[in-house]
């Protein structure tokens, strides 16, 4: 057990996950938009961590090993795509790239 | 005010700052190094819940390679700032007060979880890391199957990744 | 005196990090010195001469420049990111020295080991994640100057950063698998011990690939020759520090210098044997060998003292023989001697490293940068992996003969 309680944690977990999903509602930037994602993702792995803590046990890290280890491969890709669009579209806002076709 | 709370508080107060900087900053740059400094925070939080190998997991992959993918995208589209149009009244007058509502009754709710009545001071109040030890022997034995399985996601990330940012030539 | 024994943890680590910072401070500016007498010598010629005997006044020369140039922003440039990015940069490159022992745990302080700021069990890990950070330093610096050649310098310079971040690090795993431990002491006591009594016991004869890989990653990750190009630009276009001046430049070269130290550092405890002493304990004569090296160095600076006549240099030359003089009698004291051993072997190891450093920088020739994106990715990491697997079926071997 840790000397702040576990519940401080868990609820800058929700104030953090809640901030990232107003960031993802309300920016307009694609990059930003995936950052917020990012912010969620984290808010999580926080949350499973101090789980982890409260009850001694190590799968919580190894899950938050993984949540890293996914997180990485979908921004590896995510960008990539983000690059192409760029590319085609000559913009970053998502407002702008709502046609199916070109 | 023993020293763990203040560093959480500082910790803390730092990652909602940088998500609000991530929020309201006009420049994708300056929201990169806002989450980057969310991420700097939690990897201190970690260590102070014990998790030192997740937190320095933390600070390699995703503080200093993912975001540093970030920058690089954001350096090399030449991202500019983000076009100042207002929010629509919709949005102002009924999505801001809504997304608020929505963060603080996720706290309340976490704060008043089954885990979070149990107000855990510590018997000895000490803060035992985990050993890296430990938790290799669970990523290698009970987990090792999902372990494999991140490894070839990775590889098919790699390949998607180059051929999706290749020129058509 | 209370708080002191109440608090034992918090006094000794700030007088710790206190000396360290001014330890380091110093250090860094010397590294100039040091580096500019090396390539002048290699080069058939003097270097700094003039300034202080020696040329020993010389850094102090060029921090009073540094401070009295004028500090320049590039208009359009985004402020906040301009004046964070060499913060950054030097705040990274010199937290890692706390991590970094210099002697055994056993010389302690008040209960708490003296010779390491921060003794944790991940300690690798942890090098390693304050070095990955320091690419944001120059990939910020070139784009706030807000031109395109720092921008593109910047970018490059990060890009190699990354890249041969990986080889180093899988450079390092060989090591980690033979040691068993990501703790920086308990890896430098796994090298004690003597081959046929007198070769010690080191982990660069096992894993030499390892080290080599290492060495060339560390070089092209702390953007050194022959791997600046992105820095060599500097004499051409510009590179990320084109548009900085004054304080913000210094603050530049003294990250650059201190990741040096840090990457030699790192180069000590993991092949060398840290603060071990190549020879073994039961050569006892072996143990008066810091306080002799310095009495010597009293010796050849007295004598310079004579032989040059100059005002200041002379004054100058006094004071440094008196300090040798009194600590190398210092370190005839047993207690002092023994607190010596490790710092003098740890210091004199990495000093050799970053020697070889400095040579390698007079002698060879720049690599293009599509020359080192290509060393970096297609031979310095397949060797490093080759090494890696190498290392991993000799230690498990024995149990898969008794297996099978």
């Amino acid at each position: 057990m840790s000397i702040v309680p576990i519940s401080y944690y868990l609820v800058l977990s929700a104030i953090l996950f809640g901030l990232g999903i107003v960031a993802f509602v309300f920016k307009r930037n694609i990059i930003t938009i995936f950052m917020a994602i990012e912010l969620m993702l984290n808010a999580v792995n926080l949350a499973f961590v101090a789980f982890a803590r409260a009850h001694d046990q190590l799968d919580g890290l190894v899950f938050v090993f993984f949540v890293i280890v996914v997180a990485a491969a979908e921004s590896a890709v995510g960008l990539a795509i983000i690059i192409t669009l760029y590319q085609n579209r000559q913009t970053l806002n998502i407002e702008r790239i709502n046609l199916l076709k070109f | 005010m023993s020293l763990p709370f203040i560093v959480f508080f500082v910790c803390a107060f730092l990652a909602v700052l940088g998500a609000l900087t991530l929020i309201l900053a006009r420049e994708p740059i300056h929201s990169a190094l806002a989450l980057i400094l969310v991420m700097v925070s939690l990897a201190v939080l970690y260590l102070l819940l014990g998790a030192e190998f997740i937190a320095a997991v933390q600070v390699i992959v995703y503080a200093g390679a993912i975001m540093v993918l970030f920058v690089f995208v954001i350096m090399l589209l030449n991202a500019g700032i983000e076009e100042r149009t207002d929010f629509s009244k919709l949005a102002k007058y009924a999505g801001l007060p809504l997304g608020m509502f929505l963060i603080l009754f996720l706290a309340h709710w976490m704060a008043h979880s089954l885990i979070g009545q149990q107000v855990a001071n510590g018997v000895a109040g000490t803060n035992v890391s985990v050993a890296t030890r430990d938790l290799s022997h669970q990523l290698f034995q009970t987990y090792l199957f999902p372990f494999e399985a991140t490894s070839i996601l990775i590889l098919i990330a790699i390949l998607g990744a180059l051929v999706l940012a290749k020129k058509d030539e | 005196m209370d708080f002191v024994t109440q608090h034992p943890v918090l006094v000794v680590s700030l007088a710790k990090i206190v000396g360290l910072m001014f330890l380091l401070m110093t250090t860094l500016a010397y590294l100039s010195w040091f580096e500019r007498k090396v390539i002048a010598h290699i080069q058939s010629r003097w270097g700094p001469y003039y300034v202080g005997a020696h040329g020993l006044l010389q850094p102090l020369a060029d921090g009073v420049k540094f401070l009295f140039k004028e500090d320049l922003t590039p208009p359009g440039a985004d402020r906040f990111v301009y004046i964070l990015a060499p913060m950054l940069a030097l705040t990274l490159a010199m937290t890692t020295i706390a991590l970094i022992p210099f002697g055994p745990p056993t010389v302690q302080w008040l209960g708490q080991s003296t010779l390491i700021v921060a003794d944790s069990s991940i300690g690798l890990m942890f090098v390693f994640a304050i070095t990955s950070m320091g690419v944001y330093g120059v990939a910020l610096a070139g784009w706030s100057s807000n031109s395109k050649y720092p921008l593109l310098g910047g970018l490059r310079s990060s890009a190699q950063m990354i890249s041969y971040e990986v080889a180093l690090t899988l450079a390092v795993v060989g090591v980690v698998l033979l040691t068993g431990t990501l703790n920086f002491n308990e890896m430098i006591t796994s090298q004690s011990g003597y081959y046929l009594h007198f070769i010690p016991r080191w982990n660069v004869v096992p894993q030499i690939v390892g080290f080599l890989c290492y060495f060339m990653s560390a070089i092209a990750e702390t953007n050194r020759a022959p791997f600046d190009l992105p820095e060599g630009e500097t004499e051409l276009v510009g590179g990320f520090h084109t548009e900085y001046s004054s304080f913000k430049f210094a603050m530049f070269f003294m990250a650059e210098y201190a990741n040096m130290i840090t990457v030699s550092c790192l180069a000590t405890i993991l092949f060398f044997g840290g603060w071990l002493s190549p020879f073994p304990d039961s050569w006892t004569v072996m143990r008066y060998l810091p306080p002799a090296g310095l009495l010597a160095l009293a010796v050849y600076l007295a004598y310079d003292t004579v032989v040059l006549a100059r005002g200041i240099a002379r004054i100058q030359l006094i004071v440094v023989t008196t300090g040798a003089l009194v600590i190398g009698l210092a370190c005839l004291h047993p207690v002092v001697l023994t607190i010596i051993q490790g710092p003098f072997w740890f210091l004199l190891k990495v000093g050799l490293i970053m020697f070889f450093y400095v040579w390698t920088r007079a002698t060879l020739p720049r690599l293009r940068y599509d020359q080192l994106m290509t060393f970096g990715w297609k031979f310095l990491l397949p060797v490093a992996l080759a090494n890696l697997v190498i290392t991993a079926l000799v230690k498990v071997w024995p149990l898969l003969v008794n297996h099978g």
